[in-house]
C-alpha cells in the first residue's frame, strides 16, 4: 500500500524526520506513526480547514501591501528533550554575552580597550545610537526580547545564523500555530508530551513589569506598535491582548516634563514601561527622524530621567548587526569565560584586502549579505545567481566592503511538508525566543520553525513568502516546580462541610416529547378506529 | 401568557446556555487534554463528569466517554445534544410567542446535530463547540433584536440567568474540588469566556483569589455569578411586580425572587475571605440555590397539571 511518506527523497542535506529511508529519528517515531497510515486526501482535507481557521481568526501577514493568512503547514516539526536542552543553553548564554556587550559599548566600552572588537565596528553599524550612551535601563535588561535564528548544518548541528535583538516578530504565530494544529489534529497530540508555549504573554508581561522605574508599585506597561499597516500588526494585537495591556499607537501617547502618559476618557495616564514594536529611527522625533509621525517626542529623554522603560532598549541594533555577528563567540568567551554551546555558521569579514579579494573572486560560490538587512532583503545566494547579478553585487561589495559579510552556503536542514496533496522535503530554520527579566534568561520552547515552500528554495523569511511550522519540544517526566507559573496568592479554603455528591443538573420538566408521544399515539389510535379498510382492530 | 408557553420558554432559556456553557467547557477541557503534556487525562475526565453531575468511576473516564456523555448522549438533558434538542422540542410547543427567526435558528441547530457530528468524528470535536456557541449567541441575539419586552422575554432571559448561575459555579468547581488534576485558573477564566475581560480588568498574570473574585462577584461581567443573580433578580422582580399593587408589605412576593435575592445579597454582602474560606460548599449552595429557584419558579409560575387520564370504571 502506497503511504504517505513512500518516495520521500533524502537529498544532500540532514532530513529532520528521516536519518535514512523509512527510518524515522527517534523524536519523529511518533508523529511517523500517526501520520503514515493517514491517506494524502485525509491529510489534505485538515489542511483546508487550518488555513480556514487561521482566515477565520485573521492570523495574517501583510506581504507586499497585501493582508495574507499566513501559511502553516501541517506537519510539526519535532526537536528531542534532549537538543532542545544544548539549544535552550546555546540561547541563553548568547543572550548574557549580548548584554554584557550592550552595556559595554553604551557604557565604559571595555570590550574596545582590551582589543577583542574593534571600535570601527561599533561606530560604523548604522544601528549605532550615541543618543543611547549612559542610558542604564532600571533593570540592567537591554533585550528583554529577542530570537536567535538557527539552522542545522550537514552534520546535525544548529548553528547561529543570525541574531535580532530589536524587536524579533513571529512568537505571535508560534502560540497560534499550536493552538490551531491542536484544534484540527487532536489525535497527533495524544501521544506526545509536548511541552506548552502558551505562557508567552505571561512571561513577557512579568519581564516587562520587572523592567519598570525603580519605586512604581504598580507598573502599566503598554505596547507601541505603528499602526494596523505594519506587516506584524497582528502580532502587537495578540501580546497586548493577551497581556492584557493598552495597545497604542504613537499618537495616543504624550511626553511632558519627562513623564509618558496615554491619552485616555479619564484623562492622561502614566505609562511606565514601553514595549515598542518601532524601529529606533522612528521612536523619537526630538532625537531620530524628525519627520516621524509614529514615535512619541521625549520619549528618549524620559528613559534618559528614569521615568519610563523602552523595551527592547534603544540602539541594540549595533548587536545584532551581521558583522559584528562574527565576533560573538568572542563576546560569549570574553564576558562569560564559557566556550559558545552553539557555533556560528561560517561567516567571513570583508576586513581585509586579503579575504575582500578572495570573497570577490568566489562569489559565485558564498552567500553575501548586507549587513544591516533584514527580512531576507538584499540577499545573494551565489550558486543560484545569475552572471548578471553577481556583476552587479562585485561592483557594490567593491565600493563598501564593510556593508558585507560572506558565508558559506549552509544546506538547510530539510523536513517533510505537505505540498500538494504529497509529503516533499523542504527547507527549514528556528528561530527560538528568549525573555530576559533580569534573573534568568527564559526561553520558549519550541519557537518558530519557518520552511520555505518553494521546492529548493533556502529563504524561508515569511516577507519572502515562507511558512511555518508547529514546532514541538518533547518533555521528559514532569519538572517538579517550575512548571506552575508563580501565583502571589492561594486559596486556602476548607471542603470538609461538603456534601458527597455534587448536585445533579436540573432536568427539564417531562417535556413534549413524553406528552407528544401519548398524543400521537392517541391520534394515531383514533385514525385506526376511523378506518375500517385497516380492519382487524375491534374497538372495545 | 400561557402557563405552558412560558415553562417553555423559560427552560429554552436554560438549555441553550447549557449547551453553550457545557461545549466552552468541553473545549476548554480538550485542548487541556491536548496541551497539558503533565495531565492525568482519566482523573482530569472523572472530576469533569463528577462535576456536570454524571459521575463515573474513574478507570472508565476518558475522553470519549466524556464527549459521549455532555456532548452526544441525546436523552440526557445534560448533553450538548441533549440539550438542543430539548431547547427545539420546547420552541415546537411554542411557536406562536417565539419569533420565527428564533424558532428557524433552533431548528436549523438541531437539524445541523447530525452532521456537525460526523465532522467532529474526523476533524476533531473542535468545530462542533464553536458551532454551537455560535449558534447560542444567534439564538439570544436574536431573542435580543426580535422580541417584545413582555414577559415572554423575561422568562426566557430568567431561565438563562438561572442557568448561567449553575453552570458558572460548576465550573469553579472544577478549579476548587479537582486538586492537582484540577485545570488552572487562566483555563477556568477561558472556559467562561472571562479569561481577555480579566486580563484587561487586572492587567496581569492570573492570581487565584482575583479570578475566583471575578468570575464570583464582578458587577460588570455578565458571565459572572453575581451578574447573573442580579439579571434573574431583576427578571423576577418585573415578573411579580403586577402582584406587588395588591398584596406584598413586606419582602418579596415570590418564593423565587426570595431564594435568588437571599443569593445575590449574601454575595454581594459577605466579605471575600470569608466567601473564600468556605468557598467549596458556597458553589454547592449556589447550584442548589438555581435548582430551589427554578422548582419555585415551575411552582409559581407554571401550575400544570399532569395529563389526567380518564379511566371508565371497569365492569363488575
Amino acid at each position: 500500500m502506497a503511504d504517505l511518506f513512500d518516495g520521500y527523497p533524502l537529498g544532500q542535506q540532514w532530513d529532520e524526520m528521516f536519518g535514512s529511508p523509512g527510518q524515522p529519528r527517534s523524536a519523529y517515531a511518533g508523529l511517523f506513526t500517526s501520520l503514515q497510515p493517514m491517506a494524502g486526501e485525509e491529510l489534505s482535507a485538515r489542511a483546508d480547514l487550518l488555513s480556514q481557521t487561521y482566515r477565520d481568526a485573521g492570523v495574517t501577514f501583510a506581504h507586499a501591501g497585501e493582508e495574507q493568512p499566513f501559511p502553516l503547514d501541517i506537519v510539526p516539526r519535532v526537536i528531542g528533550a534532549e537538543e532542545w536542552d544544548v539549544i535552550e543553553r546555546g540561547v541563553a548564554q548568547r543572550v548574557l554575552a549580548l548584554e554584557a556587550f550592550l552595556a559595554d559599548v553604551y557604557g565604559a566600552g571595555e570590550v574596545f580597550a582590551d582589543r577583542v572588537v574593534p571600535r570601527s565596528v561599533v561606530t560604523t553599524s548604522a544601528h549605532f545610537h550615541r543618543q543611547a550612551h549612559g542610558l542604564v535601563p532600571p533593570n540592567g535588561v537591554r533585550v528583554h526580547v529577542s530570537g536567535i535564528d538557527l539552522v542545522r548544518d550537514e552534520a546535525g548541528d544548529f548553528r547561529v545564523l543570525e541574531d535580532n535583538l530589536r524587536s524579533p516578530s513571529g512568537v505571535s504565530y508560534v502560540i497560534t500555530n499550536r493552538a490551531a494544529m491542536s484544534q484540527v489534529l487532536p489525535e497527533l497530540f495524544a501521544d506526545h508530551r509536548i511541552q506548552p508555549v502558551d505562557d508567552y504573554p505571561t512571561r513577557l508581561l512579568a519581564a516587562l513589569k520587572a523592567s519598570a522605574p525603580a519605586n512604581v508599585a504598580d507598573p502599566t506597561v503598554v505596547v507601541l506598535t505603528p499602526g494596523v499597516y505594519n506587516s506584524a500588526y497582528f502580532e502587537h494585537a495578540l501580546l497586548a491582548r493577551q497581556m492584557g495591556v493598552e495597545l497604542v499607537e504613537g499618537r495616543d501617547l504624550v511626553c511632558a516634563g519627562n513623564q509618558v502618559s496615554m491619552r485616555t476618557t479619564d484623562g492622561q495616564r502614566r505609562v511606565d514601561v514601553v514595549y515598542r514594536r518601532i524601529d529606533d529611527e522612528f521612536l523619537d522625533p526630538v532625537h531620530f527622524r524628525p519627520d516621524s509621525v509614529i514615535g512619541c517626542a521625549g520619549l528618549l529623554n524620559a528613559a534618559r530621567a528614569g521615568r519610563v522603560t523602552i523595551a527592547n532598549a534603544v540602539g541594540n541594533g549595533v548587536a545584532d548587526d551581521k558583522l559584528l555577528f562574527t565576533w560573538v563567540p568572542d563576546l560569549v568567551r570574553y564576558y562569560l569565560g564559557e566556550e559558545p554551546v552553539l557555533a556560528n555558521a561560517e561567516t567571513y569579514r570583508l576586513d581585509d584586502r586579503e579575504t575582500t579579494e578572495w570573497v570577490l573572486s568566489s562569489l559565485d560560490q558564498l552567500v553575501l549579505k548586507p549587513v544591516d538587512g533584514s527580512g531576507g532583503k538584499g540577499i545573494v545566494i551565489g550558486p543560484r545567481a545569475d552572471e548578471k547579478t553577481l556583476a552587479d553585487l562585485a561592483v557594490k561589495v567593491r565600493a563598501r566592503p564593510r556593508d558585507w559579510i560572506a558565508q558559506k552556503p549552509i544546506g538547510l536542514s530539510t523536513c517533510p511538508t505537505l505540498i500538494g496533496g504529497r509529503i516533499a522535503p523542504r527547507h527549514v530554520d528556528l528561530r527560538p525566543f528568549a525573555v530576559n527579566d533580569g534573573s534568568k534568561v527564559w526561553v520558549l520552547p519550541g519557537g518558530l520553525t519557518r520552511v520555505a515552500l518553494p521546492e529548493g528554495e533556502l529563504v524561508v523569511n515569511s516577507s519572502q513568502g515562507g511558512g511555518s511550522k508547529d514546532t514541538w519540544v518533547l518533555s521528559g517526566a514532569r519538572p517538579a516546580a517550575s512548571r506552575e507559573v508563580p501565583e502571589s496568592t492561594r486559596i486556602e479554603f476548607t471542603a470538609a462541610d461538603l456534601p458527597d455528591d455534587p448536585p445533579a443538573q436540573d432536568p427539564g420538566p417531562l417535556n413534549d416529547t413524553v406528552v407528544g408521544q401519548s398524543q400521537q399515539q392517541q391520534q394515531g389510535a383514533f385514525r385506526a378506529r376511523n378506518a375500517p379498510e385497516d380492519g382487524g382492530t375491534t374497538p372495545c | 401568557m400561557l402557563s405552558r408557553i412560558a415553562e417553555s420558554l423559560f427552560w429554552i432559556g436554560r438549555y441553550v446556555e447549557r449547551a453553550d456553557d457545557t461545549a466552552r467547557i468541553l473545549d476548554v477541557h480538550t485542548q487541556r487534554l491536548v496541551e497539558d503534556p503533565w495531565i492525568d487525562e482519566r482523573r482530569a475526565c472523572a472530576n469533569l463528569l463528577a462535576l456536570m453531575g454524571s459521575p463515573c468511576p474513574e478507570d472508565e473516564a476518558d475522553t470519549e466517554r466524556v464527549l459521549a456523555t455532555l456532548a452526544f448522549e441525546r436523552d440526557s438533558p445534560s448533553s450538548i445534544v441533549g440539550a438542543l434538542s430539548a431547547a427545539r422540542e420546547n420552541a415546537r410547543g411554542a411557536r406562536e410567542v417565539l419569533s420565527g427567526e428564533i424558532w428557524e435558528s433552533l431548528n436549523v441547530t438541531h437539524n445541523a446535530l447530525p452532521q456537525q457530528r460526523t465532522m467532529a468524528r474526523r476533524y476533531g470535536p473542535h468545530a462542533l463547540f464553536r458551532f454551537v456557541r455560535e449558534r447560542s449567541a444567534m439564538v439570544f441575539g436574536l431573542a435580543d433584536s426580535t422580541m417584545s419586552r413582555d414577559e415572554s422575554w423575561l422568562f426566557l432571559v430568567l431561565g438563562r440567568s438561572l442557568e448561567r448561575v449553575d453552570m458558572t459555579a460548576r465550573i469553579i468547581s472544577t478549579r476548587v474540588l479537582a486538586g492537582d488534576a484540577a485545570p488552572s485558573w487562566t483555563l477556568v477564566l477561558r472556559s467562561t469566556g472571562a479569561y481577555e475581560p480579566y486580563l484587561r480588568t487586572y492587567r496581569g498574570v492570573v492570581d487565584s483569589s482575583r479570578a475566583a473574585e471575578f468570575l464570583l462577584l464582578d458587577r460588570l461581567f455578565p458571565r459572572s455569578v453575581f451578574a447573573a443573580l442580579d439579571q434573574a433578580e431583576s427578571c423576577l422582580a418585573e415578573l411579580e411586580r403586577s402582584t406587588v399593587r395588591d398584596t406584598t408589605r413586606i419582602g418579596v412576593a415570590g418564593e423565587a425572587h426570595r431564594i435568588v435575592g437571599r443569593a445575590r445579597t449574601l454575595l454581594e454582602y459577605m466579605s471575600t475571605p470569608e466567601l473564600l474560606s468556605r468557598l467549596p460548599a458556597r458553589l454547592e449552595e449556589l447550584q442548589r440555590t438555581c435548582s430551589a429557584a427554578s422548582a419555585a419558579v415551575s411552582n409559581h409560575f407554571f401550575t400544570e397539571q399532569a395529563p389526567q387520564v380518564w379511566v371508565p370504571e371497569g365492569v363488575a
